[in-house]
């Protein structure tokens, strides 16, 4: 079956959902959608082992050959890992929102088909072997995720937070575009296994280090690193099937993904190992603390969540550092590699599961407010039990999946104060010590968000609802999730046999050339070392601190509030949209005037500027028509007549003086010849003079305060300006003529072609009869406009602007 | 002949121009009148003057001596056209002192609410 095809099979449903939802509208239209993640899935598993082995699958499909633009879907570990995952998780969460979402008050056929959408955009990210489809495949998740955000569109925090997200990665997103030219000029492809083939030729180019900037620009801004996150905490707007999804388990882990992918490539920086390892650490500690401010239990998620993704973040770095250590394979530097997947499964799981639990409360309670929950224990028996196996496990508790994780990302944390290479040797020590911090303060809030919400005192008065366990289907995906984190507890080696290593290997090519080569095993006990410790330092500073939460918690208030990274974008937004405004203003002026004078000016500009690059003056003084009498004194009236429309201070004067113009032109037109012109401008001239008469009868009051034009130099000067364009445009055009005109033909096959004798009528009736068609259409348009004006009288109304 | 011609069609130009940038409403429209006349002895004299016939074929009159026939039978067009927007220009005109009592531009600006 084509890959291809399947990443677009989402998108094709997408067509029949508002069908389903129309036609079938009893029957939750989520049932209909979760057959398709789900059969997603379970073919996505058919491929693993032959991917375990160490294999690929590719297809591709031709979409702009000319340009070398295809869709080229290249599945490997790494891909198949994140397929899976968004298959998987997709499918329990569709199976979460069919409960969660009521069908008779939601517009489901919208959440849906951007649910779908979504899906074959995250598909498309992480499969495409094409930049440039990767790209549109990662804009696509932002305005999916844009849509999913603004859901409930009539809520002004949801519209804030959506156009949050929108900015933020849609200009991260730009940032990569720039960073993949880059890549595609250096390397002359845009195919990332061909690029990678040829890493080391690249590492030495000039665009280098730009294309690993803004790359990284374009995985921060996804992934919420520092000083990105912002948008995270705000898309919590979000309904919560979609929170567990997007913005937990899948798309913000892009990012990620974009990272590993590119890892390869980039390793051999130092700029690359310090970005990622340090801003992904940083990342980690700052979101963990602030982390425990929050007061909405999405809101504790959201930070949480940021720093999980810079946990992971960090782990990659130092997995790309594991490329200048020699001999590493039997060193601690292949654990990160490592710990940075399995945690990334280990969170897309436990944190999946916690969503939904801080969805069933919300529900069921009608409040995430943690000051007003508590004492849900013995009501909510089943959530409570699945919320802590999933924030035990987010905390590094045995017996739970993230507790192995967690081990080894302080192994991998411990192990980089033995790296002595780019400055390593001096900062390397401040490494494990942030990550203990972070860990630390991971602990506090994964107890914070358990603990206070379910043990405690119940406040049934503060709660709009009167709390009760969730209907049985609305727990059977957080309950499968968290049973799943039980299982990578028992068997993490299965686990990283099958998902883990096929994906490490495809992020460190220059170590492993098959899955099989990685040498992690993941074992309960590695005796009384470092970590071990750590592990403790960890449960009894987390526990004291924890138990102390409530004397300490206050504190965050002090931080003054104008300081934070939100004022900072509020401000920025605000500053573009009034400086935009602004600027607007400043030409936009409202009077036609300055309009014109653009217009002029331009026209003079870039006529005389082609004038001047092409050396096109030009003056031909031979071939010219004779002049005679007659002319000049036609042209004497004429240039009298028009001097008379400028001075004269009557405009009925001006209008006569048009009038004789408007004479004089047709007496030039009986002098060259044209007759056919000179009875047409005769006709019409004697009209327009009628017209221009009658309507002056009709305003009559303005007539009485006649005036003479008084002089205004600026627009003399654009008026001279033009005149002298137009002579000199004039001048030109007959002095050149670059290709022979086709006038000839006319002239020699009027008679026989057209069987006419009037070369000008035959002209316009016959050769260019459709010209003359549309000059007829012109002339009935104007007819209906001016028929318009006069008769339709629309009464006005008051109070009709809608946007008052 | 051509070079006398294209100065009076600048002169048009510059005075069509001078009118367009007028605060009042009928001198703008006198303006747009002076352009198209510009306009048509610009397209004749592009095409060059000389001929000694007019383009409609005659017994005895060789090919070369016609006059260009393909400006004539653009002008034709561009005269008819002006005409159908001068009248649309006069009529809006009038509308708009009707409903507004001014003929002034800068009057006729719009007032900031109301974009």
């Amino acid at each position: 079956m084509s890959l291809v095809l399947l990443i677009f099979l989402p998108i094709i449903a997408a067509f029949f959902i508002p069908l389903l939802y129309k036609k079938l509208g009893q029957i939750h239209t989520g049932w209909f959608v979760l057959l398709l993640p789900a059969a997603l899935f379970i073919y996505y598993s058919t491929l693993l082992p032959s991917i375990a082995d160490g294999g690929s699958r590719i297809s591709e499909l031709q979409w702009i050959p000319s340009l070398d633009i295809a869709f080229i879907a290249y599945i490997d570990g790494l891909s198949l890992l994140f397929s899976l995952l968004i298959t998987g998780i997709g499918a329990l969460v569709v199976l979460y929102s069919i409960f969660y979402l009521d069908k008779h008050r939601e517009q489901l056929h919208n959440f849906y088909v951007y649910l779908l959408m979504f899906m074959t955009a995250m598909l498309g990210v992480v499969q495409s072997d094409h930049l440039i489809s990767l790209y549109l495949f990662w804009e696509l998740t932002s305005i999916s995720s844009f849509l999913l955000i603004g859901y409930w569109y009539t809520r002004d925090r949801s519209r804030f937070g959506a156009l949050k997200s929108m900015m933020i990665t849609v200009f991260g997103g730009l940032m990569m575009l720039g960073g993949f030219v880059l890549l595609g000029i250096m390397g002359g492809t845009y195919s990332i296994r061909e690029l990678i083939a040829q890493a080391p030729e690249l590492a030495g180019h000039d665009f280098f280090v730009w294309a690993l900037i803004l790359i990284l620009l374009g995985a921060f801004t996804k992934s919420a690193q520092f000083p990105f996150y912002i948008w995270l905490p705000d898309a919590m707007e979000a309904p919560t099937p979609v929170s567990a999804y997007l913005h937990s388990a899948t798309m913000v882990k892009a990012g990620l993904y974009l990272v590993a992918r590119f890892t390869p490539i980039f390793a051999v920086s130092s700029t690359w190992v310090w970005l990622v390892t340090g801003i992904g650490l940083f990342t980690m500690v700052w979101a963990s603390f602030w982390a425990l401010k929050q007061k909405d239990l999405k809101g504790i998620l959201a930070y949480s969540t940021v720093s999980q993704l810079g946990l992971i973040m960090s782990l990659l770095g130092a997995s790309a550092a594991a490329f200048h250590v020699e001999d590493v394979i039997g060193t601690y530097f292949v654990y990160a590699g490592f710990a940075a997947i399995f945690h990334l499964i280990n969170h897309a799981v436990f944190k999946g599961s916690l969503f939904m639990v801080a969805g069933i409360i919300d529900h069921e309670t009608g409040t995430r407010d943690i000051r007003k929950l508590g004492g849900l224990m013995s009501l909510m028996p089943i959530s409570f039990t699945i919320a802590m196996i999933g924030a035990f496990s987010m905390a590094g508790l045995p017996p739970f999946g993230g507790f192995l994780s967690k081990e080894m990302f302080l192994t991998a944390m411990v192990t980089l104060t033995d790296f002595n290479l780019f400055q390593f040797d001096t900062w390397g020590i401040l490494f494990p010590v942030i990550a203990w911090i972070g860990s630390v303060f991971t602990f506090i809030y994964s107890f914070y968000f358990v603990f206070h919400t379910f043990a405690g005192k119940h406040k049934p008065e503060e709660l709009p609802k009167k709390a009760h366990e969730a209907p049985i289907g609305m727990l059977l995906s957080p309950a499968f999730l968290a049973i799943l984190v039980l299982i990578i507890f028992i068997i993490p080696n299965v686990v990283g046999d099958w998902l883990v290593k096929p994906a490490v290997a495809a992020i460190q090519p220059f170590i492993y050339s098959s899955p099989q080569e990685v040498p992690v095993n993941v074992g309960y006990w590695h005796g009384a070392n470092t970590e071990f410790f750590m592990t403790l330092g960890i449960f009894a500073v987390g526990f004291l601190m924890f138990w102390t939460l409530r004397k300490w918690q206050k504190s965050y208030d002090l931080y003054p509030d104008g300081l934070t990274l939100n004022r900072l974008y509020d401000n920025l937004m605000f500053l573009s949209d009034a400086g935009a405004n602004r600027f607007s203003r400043l030409y936009m002026t409202g009077f036609m005037r300055s309009y014109l004078v653009y217009m002029f000016s331009f026209v003079v500009i870039i006529v005389l500027g082609t004038f001047v690059l092409n050396d096109a003056f030009a003056i031909d003084m031979n071939n010219l028509a004779p002049v005679g009498l007659y002319e000049i004194v036609i042209m004497l009236v004429l240039v009298g007549s028009t001097l008379t429309i400028l001075f004269s201070k009557s405009r009925l004067t001006a209008i006569i003086a048009l009038g004789a113009v408007g004479y004089t032109v047709a007496l030039f037109f009986v002098i060259f010849r044209a007759p056919d012109l000179a009875l047409t401008q005769l006709v019409i001239e004697t009209i327009s003079v009628a017209l221009f008469l009658l309507a002056f009868y009709y305003l009559p009051q303005i007539s009485r305060k006649e005036e003479r034009m008084r002089f205004r130099l600026g627009n003399a000067v654009i008026a001279l300006g033009v005149g002298v364009t137009m002579t000199l445009v004039a001048l030109a055009a007959h002095s050149g003529k670059a290709i022979p005109s086709i006038s000839e033909f006319y002239k020699e096959t009027v008679y026989t072609e057209a069987g006419g004798g009037n070369i000008v009528n035959v002209i316009l009736v016959d050769y260019r009869g459709f010209d003359t068609l549309f000059e007829i259409a012109v002339l009935g348009i104007a007819g209906i406009g001016i028929i318009t004006l006069i008769k339709l009288r629309l009464t006005k109304k008051e109070g009709q602007h809608e946007n008052k | 002949m051509e070079i006398i011609m294209s100065v009076v069609i600048g002169f048009l130009f510059m005075a069509a121009v001078y009118l367009m940038l007028s605060k009042s409403l009928i001198r703008i429209i006198i303006g747009t009148g002076l352009l198209s006349h510009g306009a048509h002895l610009l397209l004749l004299t592009m095409g060059g003057l000389g001929g000694s016939a007019p383009p409609v074929v005659a017994e005895g009159v060789a090919v070369s001596d016609y006059a260009d026939p393909l400006p004539q039978a653009l002008i034709l067009t561009a005269i008819v056209i002006s005409f159908a927007v001068t009248s649309f220009f006069l009529v809006v005109a009038y509308r708009a002192y009707q409903e507004l009592g001014t003929d002034n531009m800068e009057l006729l600006k719009g007032t900031e609410d109301h974009e």
